[in-house]
């Protein structure tokens, strides 16, 4: 199913396009990958793309690769190449005030194929417009603004990843808005989707997992307990200073009856989440970060191997070191970045001891990166990680070396 | 363009090659051998270790879920959830068991049991145990070693075994013979009588081999089916096998072949002072250190000489640890003489602390000393007799191992 949709898509795309035009023809649309030109809200419509003369379409993507050497306590798996995504996206306007984009994701060259975001837009107003389609949840900032070569890591956020889902898109529709004053902006989204499912505390992660829903192609075609999930995000922004968003996400997750008949009591999950990202005035230092709160009605008659609350996030500090032509590059930018990350699993006591539960992880990521241009970058990252288990013993010690590549095509 | 501006421009290639030739400093080191629990025995082939691999991913990594056959009453979601880097488990995994009262007869199971599932999943009603029935906590132990034991022969184990107290030394050493499941294969080491067979395994010494012990557990813990034991724990009806017999077997093998213990700082005076007086106030008597190996279909558990500190026979331990409760032909206050190998090591998988003891009670060497009666209130009042040096070189001994 999946394989067929991505095909009918290519088709689209290609017929759009007249296949075979002169690729001197088409213009490209060039934004800053930084980002903080622009609210995280336009995260999906801040990409360069290509345009064919006046054709209302647009086309773009960008692709991942990376090497790694990482091991575990003194054990490594080796050295190993990755290409963790390459993600097309088709933006089309339909309307001086109608348009269309959709994105779609290859994980691990083709293993998974995923729509993660397919929305017709209509504005009414700058501040009331009107979403409907595959809509990405926009809990936090990074779930709308995952591009990798927005980012100077090769690795995602754990806590933006694997606590919360990333690229977390579901079928529904919403509303979204903005108003500027001055040097202030201020931002707005609201979505009812499909959601979650009961998953996030069955599943082989052997602990609350919330991406585990992401297995659940389900959700695309129906809810699965009849029960929307709410979205809703607000963020303001002024120019000099930077962006802080607060979002949350609730709703009922699990299916609770069938054919009328009451399976279980009805069990929610909701996050909240703040993001901000600021460059910081005199040395030009952007500060990019998150943390978020779960918390899941897990039933008492459960097992604390899936906890009811869990919390986590990342700051990123990215330095800039160097602007000006390296290599021939004339606007080569290089980074001095490190990344701080933290996630717990599974916050609370256990029942029987009241000794505090485990189950958590700090990493620290420094990396030197180098933009050649504004779409691309090259990253080399150390990673360092201690992971403890429920229990709270001795962690396990992550450590290794992360080479990588992410370009806009 | 500017020649520093080439330079500058190598630099992430420098670095990533600087690293890339070392490799070996990039990985976070491993932690001492002696210091950890798991791994495989030395002088496993090839294909052993294959099976080695298959066995320690189903014994830590596979996770059950309601849609694998966990439940729906349960305990614990994996074998790891209970034997955390397969040492002693932690009073969030402790187990319950109750319906047996006394030696020799059947548990009632109309009342439940004989195993509490304490854990349910959505939608159901765990179990409880019936009001004013005794049962028994107990922790799950460490799985370190118990190839080597389960190598051992009848024979050995019975050597040692004294129910009258013949020799009058105040210590018997009580064969718990338990009634076999009908998947039991009889081995070479094993001698039957009257139809039941020696156990070893477990803190009552009622499972005969490994492969019983798993299935059980299987079953018993995780509410997950095999051929071996196709009842549901929750309905008693047949269903279809959860797991496969490869994976049981894998796990098996796993445990069968995972190392023993290795004991930190033998040759510390202390240590060896505390080794001599353990001997000395007879704990040996019971927790008996040297056992070699027959040979085995397993070339590396081959005439191996290891040192378990266990008789692997039942001791009255006194009222104190009496709960009430009891399996096959154990008395209520019977309890096997646990291996005190990786005894040391117990607070790097029970989350920092110890839980010692059946049921976890003891929360330091020490106490769980202190709490030891009947026949071995002897050993525990000549401990109470010693110097705090001398105690101390016992507890520097006991953590050593």
């Amino acid at each position: 199913m999946k394989h067929t949709v991505f095909i009918l898509w290519c088709c689209l795309c290609s017929a759009a396009l007249h296949a075979q035009v002169d690729s001197t023809l088409f213009v490209r649309a060039e934004r800053d990958s930084a980002f903080q030109n622009n609210m995280n809200l336009d995260a999906v419509y801040n990409r360069p793309f290509l345009q064919l003369g006046k054709l209302p379409v647009t086309v773009g993507g960008y692709v991942e690769a990376d090497y790694q050497y990482m091991g575990e306590d003194g054990i490594t798996e080796g050295h190993s190449f990755r290409i963790p995504r390459m993600t097309l996206f088709v933006a089309s306007s339909i309307h001086r005030r109608i348009k269309f984009l959709s994105e779609i994701e290859l994980e691990e060259g083709g293993k998974e194929i995923a729509i993660e975001f397919a929305a017709l837009d209509l504005s009414l107003h700058p501040m009331l417009n009107v979403r409907a389609g595959v809509v990405m949840n926009p809990i936090g900032a990074f779930n709308q603004n995952h591009d990798g070569p927005k980012w100077e890591f090769v690795d995602r956020p754990i806590a933006m990843t694997r606590m919360l889902p990333a690229t977390w898109s579901n079928v529904g529709a919403g509303l979204f808005g903005k108003h500027y004053q001055g040097q202030w902006a201020f931002a707005y989204e609201v979505y009812l989707t499909n959601g979650f499912d009961a998953s996030i505390i069955s599943n082989t992660e052997n602990k609350t997992f919330l991406p585990a829903s992401k297995a659940n192609s389900e959700r695309f075609e129906e809810s699965g307990n009849g029960r929307l999930l709410l979205t809703a995000k607000a963020a303001i922004r002024h120019q000099l200073a930077g962006e802080v968003g607060i979002s949350y996400m609730g709703g009922t997750y699990n299916r609770f009856e069938e054919d009328g008949l009451v399976l279980d009591q009805a069990r929610r999950l909701d996050v909240l989440a703040l993001d901000f990202h600021a460059t910081l005035p005199g040395t030009g230092t952007l500060l990019t970060g998150e943390w978020a709160w779960v918390w899941v009605e897990v039933p008492d008659t459960y097992t604390q191997q899936f906890g009811n609350r869990q919390q986590g996030g990342f700051v990123d500090l990215v330095q800039p070191l160097f602007r000006g032509n390296v290599l021939g590059f004339e606007r080569g930018v290089f980074n001095l970045a490190c990344r701080l990350e933290y996630v717990d699993w599974n916050v609370g006591t256990f029942q029987e001891t009241g000794g505090n539960i485990g189950d958590q992880l700090w990493a620290v990521v420094p990396g030197l990166s180098f933009r050649p241009t504004a779409q691309a970058v090259i990253r080399l990252n150390y990673r360092y990680m201690q992971q403890r288990d429920i229990l709270g013993n001795p962690p396990a010690k992550i450590g290794g070396l992360q080479l990588g590549l992410a370009a806009y095509f | 363009m500017h020649k520093p501006l080439k330079i500058v421009g190598l630099i992430p290639l420098f670095a990533g090659m600087l690293l890339l030739g070392s490799c070996e400093q990039i990985i976070p080191p491993a932690p001492a051998e002696e210091d950890l629990l798991d791994g495989p025995i030395a002088g496993l082939s090839t294909a052993e270790q294959a099976q080695f691999l298959a066995g320690d991913i189903a014994f830590n990594d596979e996770v059950f879920t309601v849609e694998s056959g966990l439940g729906p009453l349960f305990v614990a979601t994996s074998c790891g959830s209970c034997h955390i880097g397969d040492g002693k488990g932690h009073p969030f995994t402790t187990l319950v068991r109750f319906g047996q009262t006394a030696p020799n007869t059947p548990p009632d199971h109309s009342i439940g049991g004989p195993q509490l599932q304490n854990r349910a999943i959505p939608g159901y009603v765990p179990e409880r145990v019936p009001e004013g029935q005794p049962f028994m906590k107990i922790t799950p132990p460490a799985v370190t070693g118990l190839g080597l034991l389960a190598a051992l022969t009848d024979q050995q184990i019975l050597a040692h075994a004294d129910p009258d107290d013949l020799d009058g030394d105040g210590i018997s050493g009580v064969p718990n013979y338990v009634t076999p499941p009908d998947y039991f294969v009889p081995q070479w080491y094993h001698q039957p009588r009257q139809g039941k067979y020696l156990g070893r395994f477990g803190k009552k010494a009622a499972a005969i081999d490994l492969l019983q012990q798993t299935v059980g557990a299987y079953k018993q813990d995780m509410g997950v089916n095999s051929t071996f034991e196709p009842l549901d724990v929750a309905t008693g009806l047949p269903v279809d096998p959860e797991v496969s017999d490869q994976q049981v077997k894998e796990v098996v093998f796993y445990l069968r072949t995972l190392k023993a213990p290795i004991q930190r700082n033998a040759n510390d005076a202390q240590v060896l002072r505390g080794k001599k007086l353990f001997s000395t106030i007879q704990c040996a008597a019971c927790h008996i250190p040297e056992w070699t190996t027959p040979a085995s279909d397993i070339a590396a558990l081959s005439h191996q000489t290891f040192y378990p500190y266990t008789d692997l026979l039942l001791h009255d331990m006194g009222p104190g640890l009496d709960d009430g409760v009891t399996e096959g032909s154990a008395e209520t206050y019977e309890w096997r003489t646990p291996p005190l190998w990786g005894l040391g090591l117990s607070p790097d998988a029970q989350g920092g602390t110890y839980y010692l003891l059946h049921d976890g009670r003891a929360r330091s060497i020490e106490e769980a000393i202190l709490l030891h009666g009947g026949e071995a209130r002897a050993s525990r009042e000549a401990y109470e007799g010693l110097s705090e040096t001398d105690k101390t070189a016992v507890l520097r001994f006991l953590e050593s191992l």
